[in-house]
């Protein structure tokens, strides 16, 4: 067996010798990609509305036989005025519709409990949309594009993978070779004649490896369970992957140069990527909407750039060369980080 | 003339304002046992890391198996087995996991030098499944000891591997080394237990990253003979005390449930004993003692400050 070989097959061993390992890397991605596509959505279901009618005429008869059929409302009747404020006061209601014919003509006012301003927004929508289907008057006809049902998941996905793969490259990679250096192993391997790339590549290709593995399986998760719809674009989201996947790893080797505790890398990892990925890559909160000085930090965020790119790629399905930007600032980043990284490697010596 | 294994030439290592190492200068001839001796945070792990090529001297060079440490390390390296201060071994992977492991860095097949570990890895034969982690300290000890000499180096350099192992298990590892040196392998080790040092063929006292002195362990306690005494009675403080301010006394110490006491050329312990006596300590006993490695450490130290 070559000398590569036997590092690789030592790392394997630490891998599948910790069962905590293996849970953080195959069981996590999994749910949190099942969790944030299923059950924690920024969809708006079940919106519960009642309606002040104020004089009963065919047409918010009609309206009201409207709102009881559509699937994204649970209808809970008509109340009077005062009534519609208690049950919204009292969070038994998410929105109320008034209805008020007035010279003949049906006008309308929603009322939304905006304690929770995602749902209130998206189920003012909603109603305004449903309300004004047949309205007299110019209709409006919005129609999104890409997301159809504006599924939350297709926006999570490409979340989830820039931050999986953040969490299992830089963290385990710099949490394993910080770990050599606290139990005085990794003395032991630069002093046999192993070259200092082999021992880093030994590190480094099995976490490549499984990086590849957790890769096929968010992938073949999000485009069955989730229903993201298969094309082409699937090998350009391949690539820029596993890009990101040697960018990740190369941020872990570097957390590895400069933490000497196992402790210290698990915080610089945590608190220098996980928090700024989950907050400030467009995750959750739309890089647009952050304050300019934000929108320039986000800039040096690899997440960042990586899930603009998937969105791109998985979702729109355009062709790579649509994410060029992307790929370079992406392959930037990878250069000056592995640049860094090796420099720093050295200079411990 | 004999060949030097390690040769050691003003090697001065600094950290900041700290001074690890101060021109260290010595050298080990092929095939012995050579012991350094001092105390914590005297320069030995420095001084290893050094001969080990993981760390570069800013003065200074030193050769080990006749390759310098900073031009021709990546030669060196197959040439030296090292084991660090603590036992570095991986403690998830099992006794012949971590062997395996060790041997293939080096590119040696385990049952190709299985024969000079045998004696050592006896025991540990018994359960090659069991993890490392789950050792005792002897085992462990022993399993360290057979990694670092699976590719069979022509010195070997152990860093403090008596250190957390009990008094039997110590022993037990000084006759390994014994067995080891017989079979023509260089031998380098360090300890802060001075008793090790009489186990060893020569050794270097190093403190404060000065070399004290290096010889053999009977060349260094004829050094001592002479003027050291080992004095007791029945309130030991006051004696100390008391001893302390005669002028013939350079220095004392105490030495297990003695004071032992260092003095100048013409002290008399009975002119000693009738003054302690005037100052009303009574029962005073002054014998002449036979000087240990420790004894001349204190000495020596003392001088050097």
């Amino acid at each position: 067996m070559s000398i590569f070989q036997s590092l690789i097959k030592k790392e394997m061993l630490h891998l599948l010798r910790d069962f905590r390992t293996i849970l953080v890397v195959l069981v996590m991605p999994v749910t949190l990609l099942l969790l944030f596509g299923f059950a924690i959505s920024t969809e708006v279901n079940n919106v519960r509305i009642v309606a002040v009618v104020e004089q009963h005429t065919d047409e918010t008869k009609e309206m009201l036989e409207r709102f009881r059929n559509n699937p994204s409302f649970t209808f809970e009747g008509t109340v009077s005025p005062g009534e519609a404020e208690r049950l919204l006061r009292k969070g038994e209601a998410d929105a109320a519709i008034v209805f008020r014919t007035k010279n003949g003509r049906l006008s309308h006012q929603i009322v939304a409990d905006a304690s929770n301003t995602t749902m209130a927004q998206t189920a003012t929508a909603y109603l305004e949309s449903v309300a004004n289907s047949n309205a007299a008057g110019v209709p409006i006809v919005s129609r999104t594009l890409y997301n159809p049902q504006l599924k939350s998941a297709y926006n999570f996905v490409p979340g989830i993978m820039g931050m999986i793969f953040i969490l299992i490259c830089a963290m385990m990679t710099s949490v394993s070779i910080v770990s050599e250096k606290e139990t005085g192993t990794m003395d032991l391997l630069l002093v046999s004649p192993v070259r200092p790339g082999t021992i880093i590549l030994g590190k480094l290709v099995p976490y490549f490896l499984l990086s590849c593995i957790i890769l096929a399986l968010m992938l073949t998760l999000g485009y069955t369970v989730l229903e993201i719809p298969l094309s082409a674009s699937v090998i350009p989201v391949i690539g820029i992957s596993l890009l990101y996947i040697v960018l990740a790893l190369a941020l872990g080797l570097l957390i590895s140069t400069l933490a000497s505790t196992q402790v210290a890398a698990l915080l610089v990892s945590g608190v220098m990527f996980m928090l700024p990925v989950v907050l400030l890559s467009g995750m959750i909160f739309p890089v647009e909407n952050m304050p300019r000085a934000l929108q320039w930090f986000s800039c040096i965020i690899p997440a960042r750039w990586y899930i603009e790119a998937v969105r791109v790629l998985m979702i729109q399905q355009l062709p790579a060369s649509s994410v060029r930007a992307e790929i370079l600032v992406l392959a930037g980043m990878t250069l000056v980080v592995l640049a860094l990284a090796i420099k720093k490697f050295h200079a411990k010596r | 003339m004999t060949a030097c294994a390690i040769d050691i030439r003003g090697i001065t290592k600094r950290y900041g304002q700290l001074t690890a190492l101060d021109r260290v200068t010595f050298s080990v001839p092929e095939g012995t046992l050579f012991g350094l001796i001092g105390p914590d945070g005297a320069g030995k792990t420095s001084l290893y890391r050094i001969l080990t090529t993981l760390l570069a001297p800013d003065e200074g060079t030193a050769t080990v198996a006749g390759r310098d440490v900073a031009k021709d390390f990546r030669q060196l390296r197959s040439e030296i087995g090292y084991m660090p201060e603590r036992f570095s071994l991986y403690p998830d992977l099992t006794v012949s996991e971590n062997l395996h492991f060790f041997a293939s860095l080096f590119g040696v097949e385990v049952k190709d030098n299985f024969a000079l570990i045998a004696p050592i890895f006896g025991q540990l034969k018994k359960f090659p499944d069991r993890r490392a982690g789950a050792l005792s300290g002897g085992m462990k000890q022993k399993l360290a000891l057979s990694c670092a000499l699976i590719h069979r180096p022509r010195v070997l350099l152990l860093d403090e591997p008596t250190t957390g192992v009990d008094a039997i298990s110590r022993s037990e590892f000084w006759d390994i080394l014994a067995g080891l040196k017989e079979k023509g392998i260089t031998i380098l080790v360090s300890t802060s237990y001075m008793d090790e040092a009489e186990r060893c063929e020569r050794i270097a006292l190093i403190n404060r990253g000065r070399i004290l002195d290096v010889n053999t362990p009977e060349k260094l306690k004829e050094r001592m003979e002479g003027n050291l005494y080992s004095a007791s009675s029945e309130t030991m403080y006051p004696l100390l005390e008391a001893l302390r301010s005669l002028p013939d006394v350079k220095d004392c110490y105490t030495f297990g449930a003695t004071l032992h006491v260092v003095t100048r050329e013409g002290f008399s312990p009975e002119a000693a004993i009738c003054k302690l006596r005037e100052k009303g300590l009574e029962n005073v006993r002054i014998e002449p003692a036979e000087g240990n490695i420790e004894d001349l450490f204190i000495k020596l130290a003392t001088n050097d400050e």
